[in-house]
Formats: C-alpha cells, structure tokens, sequence
C-alpha cells in the first residue's frame, strides 16, 4: 500500500548487479530508500542518503531515466577501533524511469538531514486536464 | 493437435538458478560482516582508550527531534521521524521511507563521563563523543627488565 506509512527500517538493501556487471570502485552500494509522489503539477522524489556531501551527489536525466548516485567517503575516527559493526558506509545508487513529461530545465535539488528532495515539474502538454462529464 | 505456445525453460536454466539457490544458501552460514541491528537506528561503536565514539545513520531527522541521554554505561537515543507534510492532491507512486517514533538503548564497553558527552549532527548522521572517565582510563605499567 503506497499510501500507509511505513515503520523505520534499520537496514540497508545492497544494490543488485546485473550478471557480469562489476562496480569500478570496490565499495558497497547501496539502494536509497525512496519515496514518490505525484501532484498536479510536479513529481517529487525524496530518497535517503546518509552521510553524502552536497557536492558528492550527481543528479543526471537521460531519456526519462533519472539516475542519483552518492559517493559516500567513509569517516573513521582516529585512533579509535570498530568494536561493533550494525551498518556499512557505501555508495548510494538508484534510477528511475519516469513516465511523465518533465520539464527538465526546471528540476529543483535540494539536500538537508540526509535526504535528498528533487521536484521534477511537469511539462505543459503532459499536465493533467480534467475533463468533467457533463449530465445529459 | 496440442499446440505449445510457451517456451518451457531449458534444463540448463533450471540447473543454474539451483547452483544460484545453492550458493545463496552457503553464502547464509559464513559470518557476516555487519550485526543487523534489533532496532532502528543502527550504530556503530568505536573504541579506544580515551573513550568511545557513536555513530548512527538518522537521515530525514531534525537535530532537535533526536535525544541522546547517558547514565553510566547505558547510552539511549531516542526520537522521532515526522512523516512528509504533504497536500491533499498527491499520489504516492512509492513509499519506503519508514517514520515514526524510535528508541534505543545500547550497553557501552566501560561507563562514560555523562557531563563531557558531545554529539554533532551531519548529513544525517549523528556523531556521539562520549569520552572515558578519567579515573577509569587505563594506566600504562612499565615492565622493567632486571
């Protein structure tokens, strides 16, 4: 059910690679958990992704397939030894293929607290128009 | 006549998806690299003599919307993720992102000073310094050779 609110999750999904596919950089990667939603005029994407950099995040939109990707560097205290492991630092990788027209020059970015927030406005012509039935 | 329409799945793609299932399943006894975590946040703990450093993965969560308390040995951080305000008129097309209220309490390796405690808060994650008393770091004994 899209619409029910989930319970906090504490764990990650690792990205599934396709067969023969290898990841250049020998790191975890992992899947933003992602929400969608879709008003009158824009789609909205919200995706979490602990621990990037504003600068580290590459937004890209190629042919309706919209691809962010976090290069996540992982901080370790110095001098310090891991004593207790429940979670691993990797990258953040996800698309999306988007079925709507967007207006590409007017896509918004933002990222605060770990989560990344994108508006993809709607183009004009795939805007949706109410057609009312009229009563006979 | 009998007339076949779909392609059965060849033998050879039965016996892969075996080996796969097969793999998957010795993969599930070798020893992990992470503990999953009983709860929501995950953490992980570092060690040291001078003290102890928490970290915690808390993305979409204000810094006022978190608590963190010490008592002794017993760290607990607690809090709360508010869901999305959004309109009337939306559709949600997905939604993985969990929120809610959340508390959890984890034993530290040797109790802590609580009044030096410090956490900071960046990119979604939270960073909790909790220095060793220092009554209680350990003191290096010299081995003397006679």
């Amino acid at each position: 059910m899209p619409d029910s609110e989930k319970a906090l999750d504490a764990e990650k999904q690792e990205v599934a690679l396709s067969e023969g596919t290898e990841l250049t950089r020998d790191r975890v990667t992992f899947l933003p958990r992602s929400d969608i939603y879709e008003t009158n005029d824009a789609l909205v994407l919200l995706m979490d992704i602990p621990g990037a950099k504003e600068e580290d995040i590459d937004i890209t939109l190629e042919k309706n397939i919209l691809t962010v990707h976090a290069l996540v560097e992982p901080k370790e205290p110095e001098n310090y030894a891991l004593a207790l492991q429940e979670y691993e630092i990797g990258d953040y990788q996800r698309s999306f293929r988007l079925s709507n027209e967007i207006d590409q020059d007017r896509i918004e970015a933002s990222y605060r607290h770990g989560v990344l927030r994108l508006v993809l406005p709607k183009a004009e012509a795939a805007k949706a128009k109410k057609i009312s039935i009229k009563a006979e | 006549m009998y007339y076949r329409r779909y392609r059965a799945p060849s033998i050879w793609q039965e016996v892969e998806r075996l080996q796969r299932e097969m793999n998957r399943l010795l993969e599930s006894f070798q020893p992990r690299r992470v503990q999953p975590a009983p709860s929501f946040p995950a953490m992980n703990l570092w060690v040291s003599d001078e003290g102890i450093v928490v970290t915690a993965e808390v993305p979409g969560i204000k810094p006022e919307d978190i608590d963190v308390s010490v008592v002794n040995d017993l760290l607990t951080i607690s809090g709360e993720r508010l869901p999305e305000q959004v309109g009337e008129e939306v559709r949600y097309h997905r939604r993985e992102r969990g929120c809610g209220k959340f508390a959890r309490s984890i034993q530290l390796p040797f109790a802590v000073d609580a009044n030096k405690v410090e956490a900071s808060f960046e990119n979604g994650v939270i960073t909790i310094n909790l220095p060793r008393k220092e009554e209680e770091k350990p003191k290096k004994i010299k081995v003397v050779a006679k």
